[in-house]
C-alpha cells in the first residue's frame, strides 16, 4: 500500500503540491487526473524519489520510501513515460532487458533476451523488432516497448504517465486494454496519470482528481459519474465554464 | 548616500552576477567531487566505458592529428623565421619539438576534444534529460552518475594524454615535414636533434595535462548536460556552455600545471 500525508513541493514561487492526502491500496489501479500543470507528474516523481517532496511523509507498506534500501525500493517498481524514454542508444531488447542486463536482477544475455522478446509478444510486438533501435518504431510501438520495459522484471507497482498522450484513437486503446490486462493478470499496484477519460474508465478501479495543489475528490469509478463535485463534473465532462479556471 | 545611488542598480547586479558565477563553480566542483567518489565505488559499468572510449580517444584521432601536424609545420616555419634573426635557425627541431610535446600538443588536442567530445556528451545527456532518459535511468535501479557519467570521465581521464601522445608525434613530424622539406634541414639531423634536447618531463608534463584537459572535458559535458534546461534551446544552451566552460577551464589549468611543473 502506498501512502501519502501532507505531501507539498514548491518550485520558487510556484507552490505546486499544497498537501496531498492519498491512499493507493495493494493491488488495485488508481488514475489521478487533474488539469495540465496541477502538479500530477510531480506527485508521481515524488513518490519513485526523482522529485524530493518539501513536507510530509510517502509510506510504502508502512515505510518512509526516503529511508531504507534504494535498489530494493526501485526494484519493487516499474514505469511507463509519457514519451517512452527509450534509451536511443540500445535495441528495443536491450531496452526491454535493461534491469535484467545489470544490477541485482542481473541475468546472462540469452536468457535476458528470450523475457525481453516474450514481454514484447505480450504488448503484441513481434520478435522483429527486437534488434531495431526506438527511432527506427512508430510513436505506438515505442509506447508498447516502454511499456514491455516496464514490466519485465515483474514488478509490484507500476505508473503510467500519459500512456495515450500522442497516439491515435485505435492505438489509444490498444495501450489501455494492454495496461488492464496486464494489471489485472500481474495483480500489480497501478497509479496512472491522465487527463484522457477513455483511458480513465478503461484502466482505474479508484479516481483521484489532483486540483490546486490537493486532493479534491477521490472514489470509486462508478462513482465519478454521479458524484456531485462541480470540479470533477467540469473536468470529465471538459466543460469550459465552471471552477475551474480555464485560459482563454 | 543619495550620492551613490545612480551606482546601486549596475553594483547590484554585478553582485548578482559574481555571486551567480560562484554558485555555479561552486556546483560544478561538488559534481566533479561526485564524479571522483562514483569513480571508486561499484557497479562499473564496463561496456559503457570502451563505448566512451573508442568515441572519445579512437574517434577523435583524425582531428587531433590534422591540428597537430598543421601546428608543428607552422611552428618550424615561425622559429626558423624568428631564429633567424639571431642566427639561431639550428634550433627549429628542438624548440618546434619542445613547444609541441610541453604546450601546443596537449593544448590543441584539448581544445579539439573539447569542441568535438564535450559538445557531444552535453547534447547526448542533454537530450536524454529532456527526454526523461535520466528519470527512465533511475527508475530501472541505475545511477545516472554511475552509467552515464563515470565511464565517460575516466575514459576522457584515460585517452585524451594518448592523443596527445600521438599529438605530439605527429607534430614533430609536420615541422620535420617542413624542415626538410622547405626549410633544407638533413632528415637525420633534424631527427637527432630533436630526440637530443627532449627530456623525459618535456613529454610527460604533457601527457600530464592531457589527463587533466580529458577531465575537464568529460566532466563539463556532463554536468551541462545533466543540468540542460527543458527543449532544443535548453539542450542547445547546455552544448554551448559545455565548450565554451571546457575551452576557457583547459586554457586556465594549462597556466596553473605550467606554473606548477616548470616554475624555477
Amino acid at each position: 500500500m502506498i501512502e501519502l500525508q501532507g505531501v507539498t513541493k514548491s518550485f520558487g514561487s510556484n507552490h505546486v503540491l499544497r498537501g496531498v492526502d492519498l491512499t493507493i491500496p495493494r493491488g488495485e489501479s488508481m488514475v489521478i487526473i487533474g488539469g495540465s500543470g496541477t502538479g500530477k507528474s510531480v506527485l508521481l516523481k515524488c513518490i519513485l524519489g526523482l522529485v524530493r517532496p518539501d513536507g510530509g511523509t510517502i509510506t510504502l507498506d508502512g515505510q518512509d520510501v526516503t529511508t531504507g534500501d534504494r535498489d530494493a525500493f526501485l526494484a519493487r517498481f516499474g514505469m511507463l513515460f509519457q514519451g517512452g524514454a527509450l534509451f536511443d542508444s540500445l535495441t528495443v531488447w536491450q531496452n526491454v532487458a535493461f534491469r535484467l542486463l545489470r544490477g541485482a536482477l542481473k541475468r546472462p544475455k540469452a536468457e535476458a533476451r528470450e523475457i525481453a522478446i516474450e514481454k514484447l509478444r505480450r504488448v503484441g510486438l513481434g520478435p522483429q523488432v527486437a534488434d531495431l533501435y526506438p527511432a527506427e518504431l512508430s510513436g505506438g510501438m515505442q509506447k508498447r516497448v516502454s511499456l514491455a520495459r516496464a514490466i519485465a522484471a515483474e514488478p509490484e507497482i507500476i505508473f503510467f504517465d500519459e500512456p495515450t498522450t500522442g497516439l491515435d484513437p485505435i492505438m489509444a486503446g490498444v495501450i489501455n486494454e494492454l495496461i488492464r490486462e496486464i494489471v489485472t493478470e500481474m495483480g500489480a499496484t497501478a497509479m496512472t496519470i491522465t487527463h484522457d477519460m477513455t483511458s480513465v474508465r478503461a484502466i482505474s478501479d479508484r479516481v483521484a482528481m489532483l486540483h490546486g495543489g490537493k486532493v479534491r475528490w477521490t472514489g470509486e469509478i462508478a462513482e465519478m459519474d454521479t458524484t456531485s463535485d462541480p470540479y470533477v463534473q467540469q473536468f470529465i465532462h471538459g466543460r469550459p465554464d465552471g471552477p475551474i479556471e480555464s485560459l482563454r | 548616500m543619495s550620492a551613490l545611488a545612480p551606482f546601486a542598480a549596475p553594483l547590484a547586479g554585478l553582485g548578482r552576477a559574481v555571486l551567480g558565477a560562484l554558485a555555479s563553480t561552486g556546483r560544478l566542483a561538488i559534481f566533479a567531487g561526485q564524479t571522483l567518489s562514483h569513480l571508486l565505488r561499484p557497479p562499473f559499468y564496463i561496456r559503457e566505458f570502451l563505448a566512451a572510449c573508442l568515441q572519445i580517444g579512437w574517434l577523435s584521432l583524425p582531428v587531433v592529428g590534422l591540428t597537430a601536424l598543421f601546428t608543428g609545420a607552422a611552428l618550424a616555419l615561425q622559429i626558423y623565421a624568428g631564429g633567424a634573426r639571431f642566427s639561431a635557425e639550428a634550433v627549429v627541431p628542438s624548440i618546434t619539438a619542445i613547444g609541441m610535446v610541453r604546450e601546443l600538443g596537449p593544448v590543441m588536442a584539448g581544445l579539439m576534444v573539447a569542441a568535438r567530445v564535450a559538445s557531444s556528451i552535453a547534447a547526448e545527456i542533454g537530450t536524454m534529460k529532456v527526454t526523461e532518459q535520466i528519470d527512465a535511468l533511475v527508475t530501472l535501479s541505475t545511477h545516472p552518475m554511475k552509467y552515464l557519467t563515470v565511464p565517460r570521465v575516466l575514459a576522457a581521464t584515460l585517452t585524451v594524454p594518448v592523443l596527445v601522445g600521438v599529438g605530439d608525434v605527429i607534430g614533430i613530424m609536420g615541422g620535420w615535414l617542413v624542415g626538410t622539406g622547405r626549410l633544407g634541414f638533413n632528415s637525420a639531423t633534424y631527427l637527432k636533434n630533436t630526440w637530443e634536447y627532449l627530456e623525459f618531463w618535456d613529454v610527460g608534463s604533457g601527457l600530464v595535462k592531457g589527463a587533466a584537459f580529458g577531465f575537464i572535458i568529460a566532466v563539463m559535458g556532463c554536468y551541462h548536460g545533466m543540468n540542460s534546461a527543458r527543449g532544443a534551446q535548453g539542450v542547445g544552451r547546455a552544448t554551448k556552455s559545455a565548450v565554451v566552460g571546457a575551452s576557457v577551464a583547459i586554457l586556465a589549468a594549462n597556466y596553473l600545471l605550467t606554473e606548477v611543473f616548470f616554475s624555477a
